[in-house]
């Protein structure tokens, strides 16, 4: 049923209808409205037997789901940010016991400094993990990825992080098309867990493993992922045999044939760079756009298939390698290896910066017609940042760098705001 | 052929020989059906308190839940000694996850079978002392406070061993570990300093809280008897001498154990909704030097003789003596 809904209580919904058995939650802005939602439901008796735990820290919520799912419990949580990194350790050990989990990533800055805005420096820093990572572009997507993730997860005994930008999705209102119970339960079989606690069969998960196999077991992780390649679009077309419309899939394509210059990118992002590709095409520029919905397993082959023709790549990303460059930029030359097509880095939206389209129109012509020094920030204000680097070649105790930074730029202790 | 009934009568303690005991209150391990959670073959030290005192406190829980259990596993020497892919000692489900999270994942498991309605089977997670008094402690607390339906078995050691002795918050004063050297104007571990989990745990209010000793196996199985007739949230602080870090005779891993509970050091009581409920008394009050004299971590207080530490460590356990009334003839102190 289409309904006006907050991105966050569109999910939680989603999630309930999944029948999840075991939740555990910490609270860390901005994905609150999803697991408040979620408390609610459980409180109310609305998720059959599920059991919410309010927990001290994401590393028990994640912990709590670890031991739930290894004794076969559908398990959910969701996280962002900080938590995420505070999770780390519990994040790689779901993925290297092959546990099902499924985890709303809002996408959010880490600091320091704090910021509480929307770029995707979290889940990237969990990109190896061995979860499994789907992007959002809409509400409506991230609806649908978060049932396709349970089926996704359960089937081949490996993690899910369903990623959706924070505040830019989870807290906007937008029509979506929520499913019923009936959709849900004809497209998600129950939980048949391929290794579980039973006191009637005894296993030890967890064991330790000694040169010997570890690099096998590693190997099987991966192969998982390939696997992956392979089950992401299988279960996409399963979604829109039984619900009626397209979501997820590895990747997305707009007006990419014929194009010569094609932007790509991951999340919500993709809708503002789909109204650049439009006012571009219209003005006769050859563009079109690639969403990537499946950052993990990264589709290399079908990338490469479907950018091969093009002159140039460019890559609009919310994160940073620091002292390096792009993270998703890498990764798509290293798919398109031996083709001469070129690659830009847009490093941009960090910290919730508001990627416009007009800046989007205006990187493409200035790739196209002069080229882009590699990496490019996106907007960076260069008067704030040279005054700055003046200040700290000047004086040792040139004091916190993002105090000064918002002295620069004029928006400390009411000066401007 | 008559056979003559031996009685055994052990002196200097209160505990009581097995043989004297109703065959229903004997202990698991002189069954012939006895479980075997920790199988045999298992690579721990000879001599080690923890692989002893995971064996009674799990078969004890086997015995409790007819075999319906879970057990988790922070990582430690206990983790590792047990379960070397694929060689597994463990006859019973068991998971291992990472170090700091045990109690965690234990209220997952725990919720998994609310959520199944299989309350039937029961779960135990296990660590070291510093998987649950410094890593873990987070994790530990929030199961506490939540009164999760969890027993956690702390085997304290008193370091991190697997890691090679490493001061732990449990290690006791003036101990040497690696991090600890004995070196410098305080040698060993700073007195004063560390925590008392039994304590902490207590101050949750959780149903059951106790310590015990390997030294009274007895006493060990009775307490993990009675935390499994009981639903919620409870804590076993389990004294288990070792060997390797102690620097001690691994053949004295018990009369270790025995002085650190008779000296007063390491009191054994029981403790129900925050409320100390149960001791053991002790019959005659060891000296602590005893104790600290057969373990070469405390060699440093004996040559030259450190007067002023020995009566500081003969305080702490004077205290506990008097805080725990574990002398029949003297009252317990306000707590």
């Amino acid at each position: 049923m289409k309904q006006q809904i907050e991105g966050s209580q569109a999910v939680a919904q989603a999630v309930a209808l999944c029948r999840p058995e075991v939740m555990a939650c910490y609270p860390i802005s901005p994905q609150t409205h999803i697991v408040e939602t979620l408390s609610r439901k459980v409180k109310a008796g609305e998720i059959g037997n599920c059991q919410f735990l309010n927990v001290e820290s994401e590393f028990g919520a994640l912990s709590v789901l670890i031991g739930a799912s290894a004794m076969g419990a559908r398990s959910y949580t969701a996280t962002t940010s900080q938590g995420l990194l505070f999770m780390a350790e519990a994040v790689y050990n779901a993925a290297g016991l092959g546990l099902p989990i499924v985890m709303t990533i809002a996408n959010r800055a880490i600091g320091a400094p704090i910021n509480i805005w929307n770029d995707h420096s979290d889940s990237m820093a969990m990109r190896d993990a061995g979860w499994l990572q789907l992007f959002a572009e809409d509400n409506q997507e991230a609806v649908d990825l978060h049932i396709q993730a349970f089926r996704l997860a359960e089937e081949l005994s490996c993690p899910v992080m369903v990623c959706m930008d924070g505040y830019i999705l989870t807290h906007a209102f937008e029509e979506v098309d929520l499913p019923t119970q009936e959709q849900v339960d004809d497209f998600l079989p129950p939980f048949e867990p391929v290794q579980v606690l039973d006191p009637q069969d005894p296993v030890s998960i967890g064991a330790m493993v000694g040169p010997e196999a570890f690099t096998e077991v590693r190997y099987l992780a991966h192969h998982k992922h390939l696997q992956a390649l392979e089950a992401i679009p299988r279960i996409s077309q399963a979604f829109q045999d039984i619900f009626q419309r397209s979501s997820g899939g590895l990747l997305k394509q707009y007006h990419t044939d014929e194009a010569e210059t094609l932007l790509l990118a991951l999340g919500s992002v993709n809708g503002t760079i789909k109204d650049a590709v439009d006012d571009l095409r219209t003005e006769g520029w050859p563009v079109g756009a690639i969403q990537l919905c499946s950052y993990r397993p990264f589709p290399s082959h079908a990338l490469r298939h479907v950018a091969h023709n093009a002159k140039r790549v460019i890559v609009i990303e919310k994160d940073l390698a620091v002292g390096n460059g792009g993270i998703v930029s890498g990764e798509v030359k290293l798919a398109l290896q031996g083709l001469p097509t070129i690659v830009d880095t847009v490093i941009a939206g960090l910290g919730g910066r508001a990627i416009s389209k007009a800046a989007v129109i205006d990187i493409v012509k200035a790739a196209c017609l002069e080229g882009l020094e590699e990496p490019h920030f996106l907007d960076l204000n260069w008067e704030a940042i040279n005054r700055e680097l003046t200040k700290q070649a000047e004086q040792r105790r040139s004091g916190p760098t993002p105090e000064n930074l918002l002295r620069e730029i004029g928006l400390s202790s009411g000066k401007a705001l | 052929m008559s056979y003559q009934r031996v009685k055994f009568y052990q002196t200097g303690t209160f505990t009581v020989g097995n043989r004297l005991l109703d065959e229903g209150d004997r202990t698991v391990q002189a069954r012939t059906d006895r479980s075997n959670s920790l199988n045999s073959g298992h690579r721990a030290c000879q001599g080690c308190g923890e692989a002893l005192g995971a064996r009674y406190a799990l078969d004890a829980v086997m015995r409790a839940t007819q075999n319906k259990m879970v057990a988790v596993n922070a990582t430690g020497c206990l983790e590792v000694f047990s379960s070397p892919y694929p060689e597994s000692a463990w006859q019973i489900p068991w998971l291992h996850s990472v170090f700091g999270n045990a109690p965690a994942v234990a209220s997952g498991v725990a919720a998994a079978l609310r959520a199944k309605g299989k309350t039937d089977i029961r779960v135990v997670a296990q660590g070291g002392d510093g998987a649950t008094v410094d890593i873990g402690f987070g994790c530990l607390s929030g199961m506490f406070e939540r009164n999760d339906d969890v027993l956690y078995l702390c085997y304290d050691n008193e370091a991190y061993m697997n890691t090679g002795v490493q001061r732990s918050g449990a290690t006791p004063a003036r101990a040497w570990t690696n991090t600890t050297q004995a070196v410098g104007t305080e040698p060993g571990n700073p007195m004063g300093i560390g925590k008392n989990l039994p304590r902490i745990a207590m101050a949750h209010g959780i149903p059951f809280v106790a310590t015990a000793s390997v030294a009274d196996l007895h006493d060990l199985e009775t307490k993990v008897t009675k935390a499994m007739s009981i639903r919620g949230a409870r804590y076993i602080h389990i004294h288990v001498p070792c060997p390797l870090g102690w620097k001690s005779d691994p053949a004295q891993t018990i009369k270790v154990a025995r002085l650190a509970v008779e000296s007063g050091l390491f009191p054994l009581f029981e403790a129900e909704g925050g409320v100390v409920s149960d001791r053991t008394p002790i019959r005659k009050q060891v000296p602590v030097e005893q104790y600290l004299a057969l373990q070469g971590r405390f060699k440093h207080l004996f040559n030259p003789r450190d007067e002023e530490a020995l009566a500081a460590i003969q305080a702490i356990a004077d205290r506990n003596i008097h805080l725990y009334a574990l002398l029949p003839t003297k009252p317990a102190m306000e707590t």
